[in-house]
């Protein structure tokens, strides 16, 4: 347990004593205690602080906007992952800025799903996950109480019972596309994001993720054969 | 060093293995015994078996000149490791007969002829009992002793087959020696140099007085000359036999389940992880050979992000054995892919595999300083990490937790390279992720990347399936799309293509032709589209 460090607090090392003291949490596993990951400058609109770390998502969104979503805390240089996607276009998501090196796949999590989402939700601060079954209140309150205690954020394709926020698009079109001719160039969805009943909307260009860049992420995007510019595209999601 | 003084120099006794890399090759079962076959180096002939030979095949021929006068050739390419690797057997059983073996490169070994004369009573005896320890290897090996240990290794490559041994009398070197050419010196710039100055005998060069070999060719050169004396200077110098790192597990009788194997072999995975750290040492890279009741050999190297502990071993060879293993013997014969990547049979650790495995062989392939390797007193997030996913692998198999690596290609599936954690990306992708791929689509790329391509159908106006010519051309453009296949028709709203594909003509198994369409449905659904013959299939979704 963390000891009580408030009678110092007045000390002018107290900021050396925070320091330390979130050493010890990030020893003892405990990262980011109620703390916020940042997010893509587009999204600040939907998440003023950034996802809030300790909490479950569902998103009911294209695998590119939850893509774009991890793409901040990525770059910022916590570690990500994807379990349950086999699918997961890692080429796409290193251009939204998610930094493959530290960005772990399990594609086939097997039947036993759940518990291998605990496992890596244990470890990897941010975690994208399309269930693999039901999941019933007790089984998410389970796992909610892990995150919590690790300070992890859990982004789910798909409903989750006890979610802090769910994401949902309201509209999208595609641009760039003509009758044979052009190509899929720009992607403007619109969001709204619902937590215990305010709604915020946002309408975000995928295609212009690529302009400020979130600090610690300094990765040039790759030059793009034809011009075109990352943008993403949108297509109902299954399930 | 002084060549004129001849007490200081002993007898020396070769032993030489014939065409030995090409013997070390079909030691590690990589070619099949007598049948022709070369060893290949930068491209050249280097070393051709007994039966190749035969053919007329002979050193420094380009491979498709050798092929030309054998046309059943077998190729394999130099590997230095592999011939030290399989060379190690054969001097711990020369040290069994006669100790203090000097290893002057594998295939090729010394020994002092004087202490083993001794010992068995004539140097004839003492070299017999080097080719009878070869012989109950089943190799076979020529001997030759000398006053040098440079013409004892003449002597032996004079032998023939029929007459394995030659001992050249005390102080009969130079003469036995005179007669050969200068490039049995092995040094070619200074044969070509003696060649041209018309010395081409040994004898010849060593009639030349001391003083001016030095003075014209220099300290290379004397030590030439005394070697062409029979007074090579360089003793032999026994090899202090290495500790062994290797463990070895022996099942008898075999044993066939994959649990089974892992539970026995947990007393030598120890072993093997202790021996190592007595020498101060980690292992980094593993690599496990594994013998069933048929013979059959496999082999793997792994690696590992840290080092390898005892759970580790016994978990790489379990991966080993449940890749190498066919999960159900119905499933066998039919598709031999199949098998291997059959998905969840993995999960099961009671599986039963094809042949019971009779011995298991843990060698490190590559060790760090144990004290490089070490974990910090709390160990960092990242440990903790690493930690959390190697559980995960045990608990779901190696190749089930995996980071991507950008590759090259042309297409979506073969630009991402999956890497099971804690193993290196595979030799040479940085290199081809890097290349410029002409023809790659342009981004924003697709977020849903379909491992195996999804069957759909692109039609036309009158529902036929679009065709599209061999220059690109298209008769009529799509009009309707059907997205597998018990999905309902969508109209398409807007399209591009086709986007030709020519990849690899040369090569007829990985050549590739084929058009791609970029499509938007009418269900506002964009898709990337393979086409084929009129056959069509979605590469991607963009979603």
């Amino acid at each position: 347990m963390p000891l009580s460090l408030s009678s110092v607090a007045a000390d002018p090392s107290a900021g050396e004593l925070h320091a330390l003291q979130e050493r010890i949490h990030a020893m003892q596993g405990r990262r980011n205690r109620q703390g916020f990951f940042p997010v893509l400058p587009r999204f600040s609109g939907l998440f003023p602080g950034g996802i809030r770390g300790g909490a479950a998502y569902s998103l009911d969104v294209p695998l590119s906007v939850a893509m774009a979503l991890l793409a901040g805390p990525s770059a910022n240089g916590e570690w990500c992952g994807a379990a349950g996607i086999p699918d997961f276009g890692a080429e796409a998501a290193a251009g939204f800025g998610v930094d493959l090196e530290r960005f772990v796949l399990v594609p086939d999590p097997g039947p036993d799903w759940l518990r291998v989402v605990s496992a890596l939700a244990d470890v990897l601060p941010v975690l994208l996950v399309r269930p693999g079954g039901r999941v019933t209140p007790g089984e998410a309150a389970r796992l909610g109480s892990r995150l919590r205690e690790r300070g992890g954020t859990l982004l789910v394709l798909g409903s989750w019972p006890q979610s802090e926020a769910s994401l949902r698009v309201r509209d999208s079109r595609w641009e760039g596309l003509g009758e044979g001719h052009g190509h899929l160039r720009r992607h403007r969805v619109e969001l709204e994001l619902s937590r215990r009943g305010h709604v915020r909307t946002a309408a975000v260009d995928l295609g212009e993720l690529d302009g400020p860049t979130p600090a610690g992420a300094s990765r040039p995007l790759r030059t793009i054969p034809g011009g075109g510019r990352p943008a993403l595209v949108e297509v109902p999601h299954e399930s | 060093m002084n060549p004129e003084t001849r007490a200081g120099i002993p007898r020396a006794l070769v032993v030489w293995f014939p065409d030995w890399p090409i013997v070390a090759a079909q030691l590690a079962e990589e070619i099949p015994e007598r049948v022709p076959s070369v060893l290949l180096e930068k491209g050249l002939v280097s070393v051709c078996s007994a039966e190749a030979r035969a053919a007329g095949v002979v050193r420094r021929l380009r491979v498709r000149e050798a092929q030309s006068r054998c046309p059943d050739l077998l190729v394999v390419h130099a590997d230095p490791a592999r011939d030290a690797r399989e060379f190690e057997p054969v001097v711990v059983a020369l040290e069994a007969a006669l100790p203090g073996v000097q290893i002057l490169r594998p295939g090729l070994c010394a020994l002092r002829a004087r202490g083993a004369a001794r010992y068995y009573g004539s140097e004839e005896n003492a070299v017999g009992a080097a080719l009878e320890a070869a012989a109950r290897l089943g190799l076979e090996a020529r001997a030759g002793i000398a006053d040098s240990v440079f013409a004892a290794e003449q002597a032996a490559r004079w032998t023939t087959e029929l007459r394995p041994l030659l001992i050249v009398p005390e102080g009969a070197s130079a003469r036995f020696l005179a007669e050969l050419p200068v490039r049995t010196l092995g040094e070619p710039r200074l044969t070509s140099l003696l060649l041209r100055l018309g010395l081409s005998t040994l004898g010849s060069l060593a009639a030349l007085p001391p003083s001016d070999v030095r003075a014209r060719f220099g300290t290379e050169g004397l030590m030439a000359h005394a070697r062409a004396r029979g007074q090579d200077p360089r003793a032999v110098v026994p090899r202090v036999a290495p500790v062994p790192l290797d463990r070895t597990a022996d099942f008898e009788p075999g044993l066939d389940r994959v649990d089974q194997i892992a539970f026995a072999l947990r007393p030598t995975a120890e072993a093997f992880v202790e021996g190592l750290r007595v020498q101060g040492l980690a292992c980094t890279s593993l690599r496990v050979h594994l013998l069933d009741d048929h013979g059959r050999r496999s082999e793997r190297v792994w690696g590992h992000p840290h080092h390898f502990g005892t759970g580790d071993v016994v978990d790489r060879v379990r991966w080993q054995l449940q890749s190498e293993g066919s999960p159900a013997p119905s499933r066998r014969g039919t598709r031999p892919g199949a098998a291997a990547s059959a998905g969840p049979s993995w999960r099961s650790t009671g599986e039963t595999l094809g042949a019971p495995i009779v011995q298991v062989r843990l060698s490190p392939e590559a060790v760090d300083l144990l004290g490089r390797r070490g974990q910090t007193l709390f160990g960092g997030v990242e440990e903790r990490l690493d930690h959390g996913l190697r559980r995960l692998q045990t608990m779901l198999g190696h190749g089930s937790v995996l980071l991507s690596v950008p590759g090259g290609g042309r297409l979506l599936t073969e630009r991402s390279v999956l890497v099971p954690w804690g193993e290196d990306a595979p030799a040479g992708t940085a290199a081809r992720a890097d290349r410029p791929w002409p023809g790659t689509i342009p981004e924003p790329l697709p977020s849903t990347v379909f491992p195996e391509p999804l069957p759909v159908q692109l039609l036309d106006q009158e529902f036929r399936p679009l065709h599209v010519g061999t220059r690109g051309d298209l008769g009529a453009p799509p009009v309707w799309f059907v997205p597998g296949p018990k999905a309902a028709r969508r109209t398409v709203r807007s399209w591009a293509g086709p986007w030709l594909l020519r990849q690899r003509w040369w090569d007829a198994e990985a050549s590739q032709r084929a058009e791609r369409f970029q499509i938007l449905d009418g269900e506002n659904e964009a898709w990337l589209l393979l086409g084929e013959g009129g056959r069509w299939w979605a590469e991607a979704r963009y979603d």
